[in-house]
């Protein structure tokens, strides 16, 4: 059984199309993300899943059972917003069992499944207060404790974290995670946040002007992004993208890089069998900052560039540099580091390189290569 | 304090309560002439103090001075008043708050548009309303009653009810709704369980406006109105306009200050929130 399976949706408003053609099947127990930046149409699906939204085209299933034409509350999920929106006048206890009490639950009934979601919350003391006296935080484990005391079959959180600071937030992550574990239901998570998403979702789904760019697991999509968009959307710091042309040179490809200290070709480790772009042809260079890192005694053909910027984040400093006159970040050892407007020998590892198209964005090169 | 400063501060509270004696010396010879009696009126100044506390004036302005042919005093006017304001004003806030809180929170297509008609409510003025509103009544055959009247007061307090809830509501955030709809609530039992709880402020400012409003009306009380059915403010009028030979300066104060009392104490009473909730719709609105 699926338990989630969005097939060919469509949603426009007037003849503005917002998603044109979703395709997604998620499996019972899967951890589903939705990410991408605001306006891609992410949280219309959600809503559209909710049943909050019509559904212009195409057909939504949960748990196997078509729910196009039922009201949310007949779709049997439970929702998490982003302004939790929690029922103001009412304490703790009454928003966990507003629910419960709307689908006629015995009162006994209620408050035995009031307390064990309190419980697994850690949110029992805080019951008879009203949202106004809870830190956001709290607000967050209530919100999430009245998702729960539905026991739905599908899990929907909106955003449901951006509204916490930056500790919180890894905090409940977890806590999402654990939940997640816990009850091994089906959930369908939205988030602009890319590192949510790696850190939280069995597979994710990168949309953007209503469509999916891509659906893969975390691993997979930072690894072989689909195109440029993706490439950049995932990944903090963002991938760079070093513009160049393409060389032939032997029976390999190769990309002139100026880094403002030195100009050389560089081997790309493509077959030109595999490249569907030609020597002579504008192409981008992807290579993410990790791959770029102080040179050591183990490096055979060392860069030299000259450095803009640093900036430490303490693990690593990542070091800002020019290369054909696009701004490259680079990840060092912080004890490599040098200061801005000095030069470094960088490690070029070209063997996880992607090239892309200027154009129109896709992928060029034919997969990895090795 | 630094003198200087102190010159400032006290400069500021003359200047202060040199106004607020103006504005208070109107109040001051209301009160004090609806306590003299006519001889002491006769004899002394306009602002000077009475000899005692005589309040036959507020009990012959209440009971027995002449309206016209009728000598029962303000009494059956102030009670057809509070027939006509107590549920013009229930009737109109609760429409106005349902009204408010469909428009806020369930946008539809079209809500917009039906908001800026409402706006368009109120910016009527009464006159142009007056001809067909005595059609209308006529037709239901409520002209000159006191049902016809609350039909009135209610529908042309419709407009400015629903855009002050709609103001409130609109700074909820949409996501209420929608979480209360997963839950399982639908329009109504949303806006009882969830809206109507958190409505006090607003309530309280729509109640004293529409109350103040209505309970001071005196075009459409002297228009809509029949001998059996006529407001406080009509009654006054009549009161005031009718003498025989000595003009009872008094009486009429003290129906004037009877007139004035309900909604002086409903703003006594309600002030507070009123501001609150008027700042509250307005920043946020």
């Amino acid at each position: 059984m699926t338990g989630l399976s969005i097939r060919n949706v469509h949603k426009s408003y007037g003849n503005v199309p917002v998603l044109k053609g979703i395709n997604i099947d998620v499996a019972e127990g899967e951890f589903l993300i939705l990410v991408g930046s605001s306006g891609c149409g992410k949280s219309t699906l959600l809503n559209m899943i909710a049943g909050l939204e019509t559904i212009t085209q195409g057909e939504i299933a949960i748990g196997g059972r078509v729910v196009n034409d039922l009201p949310p509350k007949s779709r049997d999920i439970a929702m998490v917003f982003q302004s939790y929106a929690l029922y103001p006048s009412m304490t703790v206890r009454e928003n966990i069992s507003f629910g419960l009490e709307i689908r006629k639950v015995a009162p006994e009934e209620r408050k035995r499944i009031v307390e064990a979601v309190a419980e697994s919350l850690q949110i029992s003391h805080l019951l008879d207060r009203k949202p106004r006296q809870l830190s956001g935080g709290q607000r967050q484990r209530v919100a999430m404790g009245r998702a729960l005391a539905r026991d739905p079959t599908l899990f929907l959180f909106d955003e449901p974290l951006s509204n916490l600071d930056a500790q919180l937030r890894i905090e409940m992550r977890s806590e999402i995670k654990m939940m997640h574990k816990r009850t091994g239901k089906t959930v369908c998570y939205v988030t602009h946040d890319q590192v949510e998403a790696m850190t939280l979702g069995d597979r994710i789904a990168v949309m953007k002007d209503g469509v999916v760019q891509q659906l893969g697991r975390p691993q997979e999509i930072y690894d072989a992004p689909a195109n440029m968009y993706v490439a950049g959307f995932i990944g903090a710091p963002p991938m760079n993208f070093i513009p160049g042309t393409l060389e032939g040179e032997g029976s390999g490809l190769v990309m002139s890089i100026d880094t403002g200290a030195e100009r050389r070709r560089l081997a790309l480790p493509f077959r030109p069998a595999d490249v569907k772009a030609r020597p002579g042809q504008k192409v981008v260079l992807g290579l993410r900052p990790e791959r770029i890192t102080a040179a050591g005694a183990s490096t055979s053909d060392p860069l030299k560039v000259r450095v803009d910027m640093t900036e430490p984040t303490g693990p690593d400093t990542l070091i800002y540099a020019t290369l054909n006159g696009k701004r490259t970040l680079c990840r060092v050892q912080p004890f490599a580091a040098p200061k801005a407007g000095e030069a470094i020998a960088l490690d070029f590892d070209l063997s996880r390189a992607l090239l892309f198209d200027p154009e129109s964005g896709a992928r060029l090169d034919g997969g990895l290569a090795g | 304090m630094r003198p200087d400063k102190l010159v400032a501060r006290i400069a500021i509270y003359a200047v202060l309560g040199f106004f607020a004696l103006i504005f208070l010396a109107p109040l001051y010879v209301v009160l004090v002439t609806s306590l003299k009696t006519l001889p002491e009126l006769r004899v002394g100044t306009m602002l000077a103090l009475p000899q005692g506390l005589n309040f036959d004036a507020w009990g012959k302005a209440w009971s027995s001075a002449c309206t016209g042919a009728a000598c029962n005093g303000l009494q059956p006017f102030f009670m057809n008043s509070v027939y006509i304001v107590i549920p013009s004003v229930i009737i109109s806030s609760m429409i106005g708050s349902i009204n408010g809180y469909a428009l806020a929170q369930w946008r539809f297509p079209g809500s917009e548009i039906i908001f800026t008609g409402l706006l368009f409510g109120f910016f009527i003025p009464f006159q142009a309303i007056l001809l067909p509103a005595a059609q209308f009544l006529g037709m239901l055959k409520l002209a000159n009653t006191i049902p016809g009247l609350i039909i009135i007061q209610t529908v042309y307090g419709i407009a400015f009810c629903t855009m002050l809830f709609r103001n409130y509501y609109v700074a909820m955030p949409l996501e209420l709704v929608k979480a209360a709809r997963v839950d399982g609530a639908g329009f109504f039992r949303i806006f009882w369980r969830i809206f109507l709880p958190i409505s006090l402020p607003i309530f309280t400012v729509c109640v004293i406006w529409q109350f103040t409003h209505i309970w001071n009306d005196f075009l459409f009380g002297v228009v809509f109105s029949g001998p059996e059915s006529r407001p406080i403010t009509v009654g006054l009028n009549n009161l005031v306009n009718t003498s025989e030979g000595v003009k009872e300066y008094n009486v009429d104060t003290a129906a004037a200050l009877i007139t004035a009392l309900p909604t002086l104490i409903v703003y006594i009473i309600g002030g507070r929130y009123f501001i609150r909730g008027l700042t509250a719709g307005a920043v946020k609105g």
